[in-house]
């Protein structure tokens, strides 16, 4: 992951100047005009207070017997090593809101690559309707989370239209109080919420493919089919390893939905998340310490992850 | 990367579709096509579709039928009977400020950013740039506790539009949007005004503010939709009914409220429609500037 990150980052620099001033730069210690770091400085405060500073507070909350005391109050917090990470841990809910999440995964990830690749595709190919089709793939991504799972529970409720369509075919219980189908539903939900976004990203990847290779291709007699798998997909590499970094991502972060959709990770805990588990036990319950331990071993999961699809799906280049 | 996005974002506000007669597709498969996309776009509205129908129907139909509206049971009862529960009008204007503050920061802060580090020369512009991408792949669920901590309790800033607005104050995307598109403008312009003696905050105003004002409206767009959806964050900190965004009282009504009233889906669908319509309305109207290889180099870089 920081390999992509880092290889847009150097070669994103603007060059020509900057080559050009090294011999003076050893007279102007802040460079040729000190003023961008002016123009800078409310944003890197703003970075540095709040992400850098947050992210090295969590980690050291998660060490600490860390307790929500009155303002001002002076407290000793004292370090208790790998304490809350072995109630994290041994926590069955924890455990389980893991593996849910490891469900989620696996259903919404290579469901969110191949739709959002073909859709794109498509889209990038058509000739009419191009701004509806483009309007009605997005709206779901620019809409509020609560205001479309307020109409997925009212599809996929016990009386909803989605049962009444099946009939005697509907799941008993119902899709959103079903233990084995609740965290599908979820990962469905999401998938169709995000779908936009991950489309807008292929369509500028398919912008960059260059169109000679699909006039070679033809000329070597090769189909669409044929020339999708062997043009377009492997042209599309470095997008489809951010499409899985950022869905992986979203997926870790899975909160709004277990909340609201099934109520607060039911039935049983079997559609709760990480992060719902932190809300719970750090803010409900008056554990941040324990929350945070749940945070820095859910980041580092998804970092993992991350690495790995960075190995198989980014390939050499 | 930088080249070819600039390339093909020229291209792309005027789509170059001359591929319309595909040679490689046959009519059968572009037909497919076809049908592949119109799905697709029903999939995608359908619950849009329904929320609206579902909003207004005075008794709740969830059978087949309740598809089609039915004038003998279509009002606004749903929204009166939301609005009576959660005071709509405060809940859109909680959100308008909270969003409002986000926005005003962002592009106040952003154009700052982008500009110097499009434009100027000046120590730890590297490391600046590659703050604003790492700062896009920290999961925000490290950072909920000790904002919360930090917010919250050390700085009394719960219940609070100030509290609220902090986390999302600079989108970092936004940023990298504006170095974009001031990376693409001629470097002469500038030259030419600063040898006139004008100063870089003039410059920054008067020359390259103008030229990039299509960045503007797809930084607005896609810095608007943050605030205005986000649920987690003011949910934390607002416990304060008067203060809360829409989305929160929308999301406080449907766990606690919707249950005891006679049509709970239909006042949820409701508010649900409200909430939504800012957002989808302003898209509809901008969408050209939501343009794909303008987002996609805010998030690649």
């Amino acid at each position: 992951m920081t390999d992509t990150l880092a290889r847009p980052a150097s070669a994103g620099l603007p060059g020509p100047t900057g080559a050009a001033s090294g011999s003076k730069r050893k007279r102007r210690p802040l460079g040729r005009n000190p003023l961008g770091l002016l123009f800078s400085a409310p944003y890197l405060v703003f970075v540095l207070l709040i992400f850098a500073y947050p992210v090295g507070y969590s980690v050291w909350i998660s060490f600490h017997d860390f307790f929500f005391a009155a303002p001002g109050a002076q407290v000793s917090r004292p370090f208790v090593g790998l304490q809350n990470y072995i109630t994290a841990l041994t926590d069955p809910q924890v455990i389980q809101s893991f593996g849910n999440v490891g469900i989620f995964l696996i259903i919404n990830v290579p469901l969110t690559v191949v739709l959002s690749l073909l859709l794109a595709t498509g889209l990038n190919k058509v000739t009419h309707a191009v701004t509806f089709l483009r309007v009605s793939y997005y709206i779901p991504y620019v809409t509020a989370s609560i205001a479309v799972v307020a109409v997925w529970s009212f599809l996929f409720n016990n009386n909803g239209l989605v049962n009444s369509i099946l009939g005697p075919l509907a799941p008993n219980p119902s899709w959103l109080i079903n233990a084995h189908w609740a965290m599908p539903i979820i990962a469905l939900f999401v998938t169709w919420k995000q779908l936009g976004f991950y489309i807008l990203l292929y369509l500028a990847a398919l912008q960059a493919v260059p169109k000679e290779l699909y006039e070679s291709a033809s000329t070597d007699g090769a189909g669409a089919i044929r020339s999708f798998f062997s043009v377009t997909v492997p042209g599309v590499r470095t997008a489809t390893v951010l499409v899985l970094l950022v869905s992986t991502v979203t997926g870790a972060n899975l909160f709004t939905e277990p909340y609201l959709l099934t109520n607060g990770g039911g039935p049983d805990g079997h559609s709760t998340s990480p992060v719902l588990l932190m809300y719970q036990k750090g803010i409900e319950q008056g554990q941040p310490d324990v929350a945070s331990a749940i945070g820095v071993v859910l980041v580092i999961a998804v970092l993992i992850i991350a690495l790995l699809q960075n190995r198989f799906a980014g390939g050499r280049d | 990367m930088t080249t070819a996005t600039k390339s093909a974002r020229v291209l792309d506000s005027k789509p170059r579709r001359s591929r319309n007669s595909d040679p490689r597709m046959s009519g059968g498969q572009r037909i497919l096509r076809g049908v592949v996309l119109g799905i697709g776009a029903v999939v995608f509205l359908f619950p849009f579709y329904y929320m609206i129908i579902g909003s207004l129907q005075t008794k709740l139909d969830s059978t087949v039928t309740g598809l089609i509206p039915n004038p003998a049971n279509i009002s606004g009862a749903n929204y009166v009977q939301i609005n009576e529960r959660i005071n709509l009008f405060q809940g859109l204007l909680n959100s308008g400020i909270f969003t409002a503050g986000v926005l005003i920061c962002t592009l106040l802060f952003g154009l700052l950013v982008g500009y110097a580090l499009a434009i100027l020369q000046w120590r730890g512009r590297g490391v600046t740039f590659a703050l604003a991408l790492l700062v896009q792949v920290v999961p925000f669920q490290l950072l909920i506790i000790p904002l919360y901590v930090l917010i919250a309790r050390d700085y009394g800033l719960a219940d609070n539009y100030l509290g609220m607005i902090l986390p999302f104050a600079i989108n970092s995307t936004a940023v990298i949007i504006f170095r974009q598109y001031f990376l693409q403008l001629p470097r002469e312009l500038f030259e030419q005004a600063r040898i006139d003696g004008a100063s870089e905050l003039k410059v920054l105003r008067l020359i390259a503010l103008p030229l990039v004002r299509p960045a503007l409206i797809t930084v607005v767009l896609l810095t608007f939709i943050g605030p205005w959806n986000e649920f987690l964050w003011p949910f934390l900190i607002t416990k304060n009914a008067a203060l809360q965004p829409l989305a929160v009282s929308l999301a406080n009504y449907i766990t606690n409220v919707a249950n005891s009233t006679s049509n709970p889906f239909g006042a949820a669908l409701a508010g649900a429609a409200v909430l939504a319509a800012p957002v989808v309305i302003l898209f509809i109207v901008f969408q050209r500037y939501f343009i794909s290889t303008d987002i996609g180099s805010g998030v690649k870089g």
